[in-house]
């Protein structure tokens, strides 16, 4: 069978499986009185259909905090790696800060960014990025430190500038890298940005997002529009991680190794 | 009758690395313009460092070395390396890798195209020139690192056994193509490498190493005529050659043999 045809049937496939089980679940194994904790796939699908005015706006709302907090990770992270990748010594000062980070928890970060910014898309940028800094910083400067020696060796002897050396050699070569971090971060920023929304959004007519709709719905027990909700704030995701696996595409396909086609 | 002056000039050099044993040890060589030495030794004799020393990779810890009678401190412009591997820029096409040192020395558009057809068709990748480096074979790849080499023009090529990856059948054909292209440049060559038959018929002069700590054992004068072509490797006189380079080699080989138990 045609292999390619097989690639894009198998996920249909699979899908369609965990349809049927969810119905046969929710239907021959769950109590009558608890059914309503997992709502049937076609309730859920009447749910996106009924609010999607709110959810298309609170999308938009989460897509463009998830946008710039995303955005600013990139700029600030490649910055910063920049000057990480300079020395071993620069690095050790600065990593112990930057597993700092990455490991206060974002519900404690939340509540003194509202005194500090406010409510409001301010906040959800702010904890969007501080989300994807990590992976970033990380990736992108391992990629910066872990040049071929001996193409560093080459580019000293054709008495390359320090700004040669850094741009037509040492970032070209750490794209792989950087991609792996942007790949992490792209699925990690929508997901920064709601809970974001949820601890710190702006509540007011027409800025909520998906978190903040959570909350409503959870608070108001309508289980098919929370999952509505979810299957959402998924799609963003998958519209991050496509579009970060197209560029990766664009950039690496023509000569890295990931991208070799195997003929089997 | 005056000579010319040496190209590289060695007067009783040491260098050892950190607080370690010498590596290199009261090496006094000189190479005129126009000669191809090789350098052939067991592992650990100091070749490629002393290829290094050359290229100014490596300081010197004693004695001197001149490098068209300057000093390595001030980098002689015309100097290019060729390194054991291809060391290619795997992002960037065969044409854009030939021309990258012309780029980081910033030569003009118009010059730097030229010089990249010139070496394009000097080693016959004219049709190669859009490829990425992984699309090529290993030979290819090594005609590309050579082309790049080249395009700097150098006076003083330093080759790190380039061909010591290679097949036999395609290190044979560079061989001859390197000869080839030194007929039309007259570049003066270093060449290090682990094989006799290739440092035969490539050099006009062999320097047998020998190591702990790395020294001149042997120097051999190849006085067969150039050109030499595939036919010089069928003619006894070239034979004969190897077989007595292969002897001295031997001769300073120190690993001992290894006798079956008895």
């Amino acid at each position: 069978m045609n292999r390619r045809l097989l690639t894009i049937l198998l996920p249909v496939l699979v899908g369609a499986l965990m349809i049927v089980l969810w119905y046969i679940f929710r239907l021959h194994v769950l109590d009558t009185d608890r059914r309503f904790l997992l709502p049937a796939p076609d309730a859920i699908l009447r749910a996106l259909i009924e609010k999607a005015p709110t959810l298309w706006s609170a999308t938009l709302n989460t897509a463009t905090g998830a946008l710039l907090g995303f955005g600013l990770a990139v700029a600030l992270s490649f910055t910063l790696a920049l000057g990480l990748s300079l020395s071993p010594l620069i690095r050790a000062g600065f990593y112990p800060y930057l597993m700092m980070l990455q490991l206060t928890p974002i519900i404690v970060l939340a509540p003194i960014l509202i005194l500090w910014v406010g409510p409001g898309l301010k906040s959800v940028v702010i904890i969007t990025f501080l989300i994807c800094f990590f992976p970033l910083v990380v990736n992108t400067t391992q990629g910066l430190i872990s040049t071929d020696r001996n193409l560093v060796e080459l580019f000293r002897m054709g008495r390359a500038s320090r700004l040669q050396e850094i741009f037509l050699l040492r970032v070209p070569s750490a794209l792989p890298y950087f991609f792996t971090g942007l790949r992490i971060a792209a699925t990690l920023a929508p997901i920064g940005a709601i809970v974001g929304d949820a601890y710190a959004g702006n509540s007011a007519g027409g800025q909520g997002g998906l978190g903040f709709l959570t909350i409503i719905y959870s608070a108001q027990f309508q289980l098919p529009a929370l999952f509505a909700t979810a299957a959402v704030g998924c799609l963003l995701g998958f519209v991050f991680a496509g579009t970060v696996v197209a560029l990766s595409w664009f950039a690496l396909h023509h000569w890295h190794d990931s991208y070799q086609r195997k003929d089997l | 009758m005056s000579q010319p002056p040496p190209i590289v000039e060695f007067k009783d050099a040491t260098k050892r690395f950190g607080d370690g044993p010498s590596v290199l040890s009261g090496i006094t060589l000189s190479a005129s313009p126009g000669e191809f030495v090789s350098l052939i030794g067991p592992s650990g004799c100091g070749k490629s460092t002393l290829l290094r020393l050359i290229a100014g990779l490596t300081p010197l810890n004693d004695g001197q070395l001149s490098i068209n009678l300057q000093t390595v401190a001030h980098k002689s412009g015309d100097l290019a390396f060729v390194f054991q591997e291809p060391t290619l820029l795997p992002w960037l096409t065969v044409r854009r890798n030939i021309e990258v040192m012309l780029r980081l020395r910033h030569t003009p558009a118009d010059q730097r195209r030229a010089l990249t057809d010139q070496m394009l068709a000097l080693v016959g990748l004219e049709p190669f020139a859009a490829h990425y480096p992984r699309q090529l074979s290993g030979g290819q790849k090594m005609r590309v690192s050579i082309a790049r080499a080249l395009t700097l023009q150098p006076s003083l090529l330093l080759l790190d056994e380039p061909f010591g990856a290679l097949d036999e059948m395609t290190r044979d054909r560079l061989n001859e193509e390197l000869l080839a292209i030194r007929d039309r440049q007259h570049w003066t060559a270093f060449f290090v490498t682990h094989s006799v038959a290739e440092a035969v018929f490539l050099s006009n002069r062999i320097i047998v190493l020998a190591a702990n700590p790395g020294r001149i054992a042997h120097e051999v004068t190849v006085d067969l005529p150039y050109p030499r072509t595939a036919e010089t490797r069928l003619s006894t006189d070239y034979l004969k050659r190897v077989a007595d380079v292969s002897l001295l080699l031997r001769s300073v080989e120190t690993t001992p043999l290894i006798h079956p138990a008895a």
